[in-house]
């Protein structure tokens, strides 16, 4: 979490990066709300269906790029990566991940 | 969601507008190695000695999880003095829970950390009473500073995240540098600085934990020099007391909204502080299947929604915000749980706030050698307190 750069615009996020779920942080599907939700010391954060499946792509071995692509696959969309750079930039300014490269 | 029964589920779960309960407080014992002054257990705890068993609360663990629940912390008193605790986080951990373990880290040794470890508990919070060995020993009427220190760097080297929480009140707020100092040399990733709450035993001492306003404002400016230096490397969560506000804040996010709280006993409360309400009864989950608590027992709707609201509340634009603050805190200070929160400089009686903050500006942050002593959760004292009524 040391190497978040505050003065970061969001959106700017390296391509190369391999972004990480920070430990301190567990992600898992909750049927009582029909959502994944971030688990961390007393507190919880319910994603939304994009944003689950962004983070669910972030284990530290795949780049942004080779994130996106494999959305982009899976949903058969395209001009996604815009929209997943500026939440894996917003994720990596939350805490949520890490992003070792 | 074409599978029909859990569909069928959902429809029970959101029944009349009720979300289900995502935060469960499993308050496993009122037995504590410590004696703190602050202590939010209830004053008569010594009354309650008749414990929930293993399979009770395994029970309580499976269902409080069907409904939703998704936090879970192990509380008390001190959890570590019931040996079921590495049984209840295995199963409480299989069965999806974050599990969170608030300790006052006496009887937490290497080979239980290690088992918790393995039986996968997610995280540890550690409390502090000062950062120093004499404040912190003298609150806690115990000799725990250096036990609590070594404790500390055993949680860190099996690798658990930790929350270091310290309880802030008079004695210990101008030492607010030296115990965040404490917290980064220890690696926790939060600290909690929880300025004390005046329920249970906290408001049988107000008169000697309440700070000045002054060393409120001292102690956050403090806090925000530090953020400032430290970054994300630990958060620092800084809450002002109730009673130097003039709105209150919701009561555990709305009464029976999402917080479940288990007594050692099988009560179960909307609020931990809640015994201390009357003309409440609050259901037993040794009685009752949680589902029936959460959903239809009179002491958890009892506050639910507007409806039970008085005036100022009742008509209030700004209900929807606050939920009409504290119900303990309205009982405490104006004799009527369903009165607004006296913290609310709209309602009638925020005059009993306003004297003991004034109070509090008379008497100083220094002791006065005449001054009357804080009396130490024990058992003894609890028995004493309970006579007088």
């Amino acid at each position: 979490m040391n190497d978040t750069n505050p003065g970061a615009t969001p959106g700017a996020v390296d391509a190369a990066l391999q972004p990480k779920l920070n430990r301190l942080f567990r992600l898992q599907f909750e049927p009582a709300q029909d959502a994944h939700v971030l688990l961390y010391p007393e507190g919880m954060v319910k994603l939304n269906p994009s944003a689950a499946q962004i983070l669910l792509r972030c284990d530290g071995t795949r780049n942004v790029a080779a994130i996106v692509a494999d959305l982009e696959r899976a949903f058969n969309a395209t001009g996604i990566a815009p929209d997943v750079e500026t939440f894996i930039a917003h994720a990596i300014e939350r805490g949520w991940l890490e992003p070792s490269a | 969601m074409t599978d029909l029964s859990v569909a069928a589920q959902h429809a029970r779960a959101e029944r009349a507008g009720i979300a289900p309960p995502l935060w469960l407080l499993a308050e496993l014992t009122y037995r504590c190695p410590l004696h703190c002054a602050f202590c939010y257990n209830p004053v008569n705890y010594a009354a309650q000695r008749d414990e929930l068993s293993t399979d009770e609360w395994l029970r309580v663990l499976r269902e409080a999880r069907a409904l939703g629940a998704a936090q879970l912390g192990f509380s008390g008193g001190e959890p570590l003095m019931r040996d079921d605790l590495e049984e209840l986080v295995r199963e409480a951990r299989q069965l999806g829970f974050y599990t969170n373990l608030i300790t006052s880290g006496v009887g937490l040794t290497d080979k239980r950390l290690a088992v918790l470890k393995d039986n996968g508990l997610d995280h540890i919070q550690l409390s502090f009473q000062d950062s120093t060995q004499e404040l912190n020993d003298f609150l806690s009427s115990t000799k725990t500073f250096d036990l609590k220190n070594r404790v500390a760097r055993s949680i860190k080297a099996h690798g658990f995240p930790m929350v270091l929480n310290c309880v802030l009140h008079r004695y210990n707020l101008p030492h607010v540098d030296k115990i965040i100092d404490m917290a980064l040399a220890m690696g926790a990733e939060y600290l909690e600085l929880a300025n004390t709450q005046y329920y249970g035993w906290a408001h049988t001492n107000r008169a000697q934990l309440m700070p000045t306003e002054a060393q409120l404002r001292d102690a956050e400016a403090v806090v925000e020099r530090y953020r400032k230096e430290i970054g994300n490397r630990c958060k620092i969560f800084f809450v002002v007391p109730d009673y130097y506000e003039t709105r209150p804040k919701r009561c555990m996010n709305g009464w029976g909204s999402v917080f479940l709280g288990v007594a050692p006993d099988g009560a179960a409360l909307p609020c931990h502080s809640a015994r201390s309400l009357p003309g409440l009864s609050f259901p037993n989950v040794r009685d009752v299947p949680i589902e029936q608590i959460w959903y239809d027992s009179d002491a958890f709707n009892r506050f639910r929604g507007f409806d039970w609201m008085k005036e100022p509340c009742r008509s209030c634009e700004e209900k929807t915000r606050d939920l009409g603050g504290c119900r303990c805190q309205a009982y405490l200070l104006t004799q009527d749980p369903a009165n607004a929160d006296p913290v609310c400089d709209k309602s009638p009686h925020h005059e009993a706030v306003v004297r003991v903050v004034r109070e509090a500006a008379q008497r100083g942050a220094a002791l006065a050698a005449d001054e009357q002593p804080v009396i130490f959760r024990n058992d003894a004292n609890s028995r004493r307190l309970m006579d007088k009524g």
